[in-house]
């Protein structure tokens, strides 16, 4: 018997700004609705396979942050002469949340400037909400590590603000 | 100055649903003349729901059960239904005296899928029996309680008429959509 997972219209009723959210911090404006719908498409084709209902909302964002990911790879790779993977730098030159023009105090373009790794974590953590075991799965690492990137994130935030 | 987990916390871009295209199961809620009701169709296109949902929870209730039987995706997708909410809607009006709709009774119990295809077979637009009756013609004379039950729980109220079924002595007795919405369909029936 499988498990018994809520009808997935409960799902984007309840996720669907929190997923949009992360989409556009993640990816821009641009983007970010792309990304969202992209998310959702993935989302609901492997629904029926989930083997737990638990943390449904957390698996929805790391579905979010993945195609996020995926859209930033795809928009570097078509930025590159010559069609060499492997000579990709780490980070993108601008990362996504740098070509919006969001009002903030400078925040976003700060955010930007982070390490990426820096960058997606604090964004889990404060955009996403999501606890630090997730954002670890989500980043592929320790809840440890993950709390060392958000708060290198913040420090390096907190002392650059104006 | 305001703290940046704060500010990354309040963040409020202007965003927009996703558009999901219809996938195993699509639903609609409509509030009909008669009551709110929520039907669903699944991948075939077949009719698994027309049910009386008086408020969010029997919605949720029934979205749960439809997850369950059926499948999980399970959308939100008004314009799959229109078909089915033209033909409840002429039906309402007086216009049409029956459905053309392929049904599937993946929400019906067993009994359910002797009974209820009986009914719809047996008792005519604008005729009543009784739930007596009803257990004798599918060879249990002594069920009329159960019969009463799998109508009481038709997961296709008004397609499949179980709002043609009342007690021997005439009593309306029970409805899913209440005693007025069956009151009504048999008015409906019987001046049409």
């Amino acid at each position: 018997m499988g498990v018994s997972l809520p009808a997935f219209q409960t799902l984007v009723d309840a996720h669907w700004r929190d997923v949009a959210r992360l989409a556009h911090a993640l990816a821009g404006p641009v983007d970010g609705d792309d990304v969202a719908q992209q998310a959702w498409t993935q989302a609901l084709a492997a629904y029926p396979s989930l083997t737990s209902a638990r943390n449904l909302r957390g698996w929805l964002l790391t579905i979010t942050h993945r195609c996020a990911m995926d859209a930033h790879r795809g928009r570097a790779r078509r930025a590159v002469p010559h069609d060499d993977v492997a000579s990709l730098p780490a980070a993108a030159p601008t990362a996504p949340a740098a070509d919006a023009a969001l009002a903030d105090d400078g925040l976003w373009t700060l955010v930007a400037e982070l390490p990426q790794r820096q960058r997606e974590a604090v964004v889990l953590k404060y955009v996403a909400d999501l606890d630090h075991p997730t954002v670890a799965a989500a980043l592929g690492t320790s809840p440890a590590m993950s709390r060392r990137l958000v708060s290198d994130a913040l420090a390096t935030l907190r002392k650059e603000m104006p | 100055m305001t703290d940046p987990a704060e500010l990354l916390s309040s963040y409020d871009p202007a965003v927009r649903p996703p558009r999901l295209s219809a996938s195993d199961v699509s639903y609609v809620v409509e509030d009909t003349s008669i009551g709110r009701m929520l039907l669903a169709r699944n991948d075939t296109g077949a009719l698994v729901a027309s049910s009386f949902v008086a408020d969010d929870a029997a919605e949720a209730l029934l979205l749960q059960r439809l997850s369950v039987r059926v499948s999980p995706r399970v959308l939100r997708q008004p314009r799959e239904l229109d078909e089915a909410r033209r033909q409840l809607e002429e039906f309402l009006a007086g216009r049409s005296h029956g459905f053309t709709l392929r049904t599937d009774l993946a929400l019906a119990s067993q009994f359910q899928r002797v009974v209820l295809p009986r009914l719809a077979a047996t008792v005519a637009y604008g005729e009543r029996t009784t739930y007596g009756e009803l257990a004798a013609a599918v060879d249990r004379p002594r069920a009329a309680r159960a019969v009463g039950a799998a109508l009481g729980a038709n997961p296709l109220c008004v397609v499949l008429p179980c709002h043609r079924v009342v007690a021997a002595s005439g009593a309306l007795t029970g409805y899913a959509g209440g005693l007025a919405a069956k009151r009504r369909l048999l008015e409906l029936e019987a001046s049409h």
